[in-house]
Formats: C-alpha cells, structure tokens, sequence
C-alpha cells in the first residue's frame, strides 16, 4: 500500500492538458483564457445538443434536499 | 486548538432519460445498479443509527419535516469509502470521509468519473434511442432544488449559537467564488428579466436563517444534528447552502475556506463581528449582483459588500494561521487555501477575467455573454439557458464546463484510482479496505459501523466512532496480514484488550 500512504501534499498534480504556469503575467493568462473561450465559442454549435431549446424546455426535475 | 476538520461532500444530480417514459426514481435506480453490476459488486447501506429528525439546538422537531430515509431504494457503498444511493428522484454520492479539502476535490472528481462509466452501463441497459443524462446542478430553471451539501467535524464543545452566529456570513458571501452561476430568477416576486444572470443556483431557495429542514424552508444554517460518531465529542456541521462546482478550484476554495473559519469558530478566534442584520436577504441580494458592488446591511449598522465580508474574513484567517498554525485543516493545504483566497478575492475586485479558470460563476458568464454577442441573442433566450444546462453536462462529449481551461488540482490518474481506493487517513480506509478484501462476509456498512457475517452466530458489528482512527496507519497492517475477515475480527479484539 505504499503509493497510498504517501501523505497528500498540496503541490496539485496536474494532467498534461492542464497548462496553468502561475508565474505567468496576467495578460498572457487572461489571452489564454479567451482563446480558449473564442475556440469554444467557435465549435460550440457542434457539441450543443442540436434539439438544444426542446432539452431545455422539458428538462423538469423533482425537488431534493 | 480545534480538532481535525474531517470533511466530505455528497451530491444529489439531476437525471433525465431521453427517449423512454422510465420516472427519475427508476432511472436513478438503473443508473446506480447498472454500475454496481458493472463492478460486480453490492453492500448494503446499514440504516441503524441514522436520526435525521435530531436537531443540533436540543430538540426533536416533531412537526417539521424530518427528511426521510428511504429504505427500498438502491444504496450502496464503494470500496473507495462512499455511498452511492437514490435520494428524493435523485441519484446521489457522498465521498467517503477526507482529511483535508484536496481530498475532498479529488473523491469529488472520482464522484464524477463514476456518475460517467454509470451512464455509459446504464445506456447498455435503456435499449436503442433512449439515453440517461446526468447533470451537476442544483437546480431545473423552474423552481426545484436538489443539494450538494458538505460535512465538516465540529467539537461538540463548540456552542451551537456561536457557530450559527459567525458561520452565517461566510455562507452568504463565500458565493462571490463559489457559486456555479444560473440564467435568471427562481425566487418568487423577482423575475428573469430583473435578474437575467446571478451568482448562485441556489440561493433561490433559501428561506430562513436556521433549521433542520432540506427540501422545504430551506435554512442558511441546517441543524441536522445526526454526528456518525461519538456524539458525546463531535458534531458533523451539515451545511446545504453551496452549489455543485464543476471547478475543481471553486469546490477546494468552497471546502478549505468553510474548514478554517470553522476551525476558528470552535478556537473562539473571531477577532471581527461580521454578523449579518438580514441573512436571507442578503443572501438572495449577493447571489442576483454579478457587478459585486451591492451592499449588505451588518448588525453592527454599517454596510459592506459581500466582497469586503470576505477580506475581513480572510485578514482574520490570516492572523488565527499565524497565531495557531493549520494543523486542523492540513498545514499545507490550509496555507495554499489562504494563498489563493487572497488571489480569488484579488481577481474577483480587479480583473474578473483572471479568476475565469477557477471561478464557475465568472467562466459561465464569459461563455453566455460571449456566445450572445457572437450570435446576436438577447438575454431570455432559450438558447442560453441551453447552454447554462449544458455547462453542468457529465456527459464527457457535451459538457460545456470542462472545455473551459478550469486549473485542474488533481491528475486524471489519482481521480480514477479514487473511484476505487479509499482515502488513507480516516476511518473510510478501514471500510474501503475490508470491502475490497471481504465483499463476501461484510453484510452491511454505514458511516460509523461494519457488520461482519464469518459464518457463525450472531453477525458481529464493528463500531467505527472515531473518524481519525482505521486510517492506513493504524490498520494497514492488520487487514494486509490477515486471511480471512475472521481472522480479521479476532486480530482486532485483541488489540482491544
């Protein structure tokens, strides 16, 4: 059980696709960011639902806690 | 110096099934047995003990509405240490008990992963055209809530009223950076079009300071008082006030920041009063103003914004870190914690778009307000309430939120072997490891106990009252060394002794 009981340290892991230098200015960061809102934006209509409005309208759930 | 603050999350999801006529309760069903089936693997949820009518200021409620435990729906619990369940229409998973609120992120992230292989084993079982889709949210858009609460250890030492008292402000604030963001209005008396975006998918629903109910007159401060442990030493803080993150920033923030001003309430380290003269309305008023600027009334007489709140919560976080240290909440997970609060809290006042990997609310808004622009839509849209749905999508191909360039705390790898592995140090690695090794003899289990059947009578309980112990350290060993859950039981006894 050795890998398990390595204490968890907060030097998060990160996964490859997750490229977050915090050194970096924040204008550099915050063009990153909206590059990537505009390629979103840019393939947006494919990964929509395409009966995007009906989903909404009958997308009705029971209340919980 | 205030105890460890032992800490989980439990998310109730919304769930609809597209192309059959299956109600939410079934579907939920289906959903939790197509996964357990696909592991091949079933332990029952044991209900003795649980009160959920017990409240934390003394008394039973008797004509309130205690929540109900549901006993012919499906309950299960994991190797990793969670429960797995259908609750009110809803499909639902607790994380097995963290010591620290990375921990939490990480089992919060496994909670994900599992809802996922779910729907994809649940989608073998529905037949052609039919589809169940789960969503992290809290909310339809039209007037139903469904909860992601948080646990916290509190000492039983701690009084009750001080903890309503000095809690109540950071609840109401704490949404500036952990709110998941919701197109309009659900509260009664304010429309969408006066609200079109707020902070929160929750907030809504709230309507009184404190109380023990969850699904009706939802109160800021929930008094559940149902421990899951030694109830002479502890109480476990039920808090149902927060929104599902999809960031896992925003849930490590929502957890670590709730963890260290609990720490300072049971350490009386309050240095500051930011009481609140109108908690629910200034928890509706925080939650409809994305500009930040709207000013909540203090007991005191002078007004502050919900931003300012939080400075003053984070410089006395600083100074009681100074004096006391973090141990309670990690020590290095409670300094990063104040690190980034500072920034979140920076971002929030300065440059909104800084904090648009960590803050879901601030990512959300960007996406709508851009995809508005781009294709020239009005606020009121049905095509941007699409995509306010679409944000809290677990399906890996159509969830908007994940494509958002979120920082991520945790590898994909450690998310996955948590869907398996229990944490290490709480009690839940005793639980996780006896499953994985005994699936056949542990008959039930619930938060604070097993129950064992070694073949001869009568079945034998193990109590498990203190969270802090079956950690790796204290029973790596003996579960490892030992054949069978016999064996298991008689090495136990003897330590007892």
């Amino acid at each position: 059980m050795a890998e398990q009981e390595q204490k968890r340290k907060v030097i998060p892991a990160r996964s490859d696709d997750a490229v977050v230098d915090e050194t970096a200015p924040a204008t550099e960061q915050g063009e990153r960011i909206k590059a990537e809102l505009d390629d979103l934006l840019d393939e947006i209509d494919e990964v929509l639902e395409s009966n995007a409005e009906d989903f909404v309208k009958s997308y009705v759930q029971k209340g919980g806690q | 110096m205030a105890i460890a603050k032992v800490c989980g999350i439990e998310t109730e999801y919304g769930i609809v099934v597209r192309g059959s006529d299956l109600n939410p309760t079934a579907a939920s069903s289906l959903l939790i047995n197509a996964y357990i089936g696909a592991i091949n693997r079933r332990i029952t949820w044991d209900f003795m003990d649980e009160t959920p009518g017990n409240d934390a200021r003394g008394f039973r409620l008797e004509d309130a509405f205690p929540p109900e435990v549901e006993t012919h729906l499906v309950n299960a619990v994991l190797t990793n240490g969670a429960r797995y369940y259908v609750d009110h229409a809803h499909p639902e998973i607790s994380t097995p008990e963290c010591s620290n609120a990375l921990e939490v992120v990480r089992f919060d992230r496994a909670a994900e992963e599992i809802i996922r292989a779910s729907m994809t084993a649940a989608n073998r079982m529905v037949g052609p055209g039919a589809e169940v889709i789960v969503h992290k949210n809290n909310s339809d858009g039209k007037g139903n809530s469904y909860g992601c609460h948080e646990n916290y250890l509190v000492a039983r030492t701690t009084p009750f009223g001080r903890l309503v008292h000095q809690i109540t402000p950071h609840f109401v604030t704490r949404q500036v950076f952990c709110g998941a963001g919701k197109i309009g209005s659900e509260l009664a008396g304010v429309t969408s079009s006066e609200v079109p975006f707020q902070l929160s998918q929750r907030a809504d629903f709230f309507e009184e300071e404190v109380g023990l109910e969850t699904t009706l007159k939802r109160p800021i401060v929930n008094t559940r008082d149902e421990p899951h442990c030694d109830p002479v030493k502890y109480r476990r803080l039920h808090v149902i006030v927060g929104d599902a993150n999809l960031s896992e920033v925003a849930t490590y923030l929502k957890v670590g920041t709730t963890a260290i001003v609990l720490a300072m309430i049971e350490d009386d380290a309050f240095d500051v009063d930011l009481s609140l003269a109108h908690p629910v309305r200034a928890i509706h008023r925080v939650s409809q103003d994305p500009s930040l600027a709207q000013v909540v009334e203090l007991r005191s007489g002078t007004t502050m914004t919900a931003l300012e709140v939080q400075w003053e919560m984070l410089r006395c976080a600083q100074r009681y870190a100074d004096r006391s240290g973090l141990e309670c909440v990690d020590e290095d997970v409670g300094r990063d914690v104040l690190a980034r609060w500072e920034r979140v809290l920076e971002g929030l006042e300065s440059d909104r778009a800084r904090v648009a990997n960590w803050v879901d609310w601030v990512a959300k808004e960007r996406l709508i307000n851009g995809y508005a622009e781009r294709h020239g839509v009005g606020p009121g849209d049905t095509r941007l309430r699409a995509l306010d749905l679409q944000y809290h999508d677990m399906r890996a191909d159509r969830g908007l939120a994940s494509r958002l360039g979120f920082e991520k705390l945790v590898a994909d790898a450690d998310a996955v072997s948590a869907m398996t592995e229990p944490p290490t140090t709480t009690r839940a690695y005793f639980r996780g490891r006896c499953l994985q090794k005994w699936p056949d003899e542990v008959v039930a289990a619930n938060w604070d106990s097993m129950v064992f059947d070694v073949g001869r009578e009568p079945l034998r309980r193990v109590p498990m009252m203190e969270p802090l112990r079956g950690t790796a350290r204290h029973v790596s060993s003996v579960i490892d060394e030992s054949r069978t859950a016999a064996e298991l039981l008689a090495r136990l006894a003897n330590e007892e002794r």
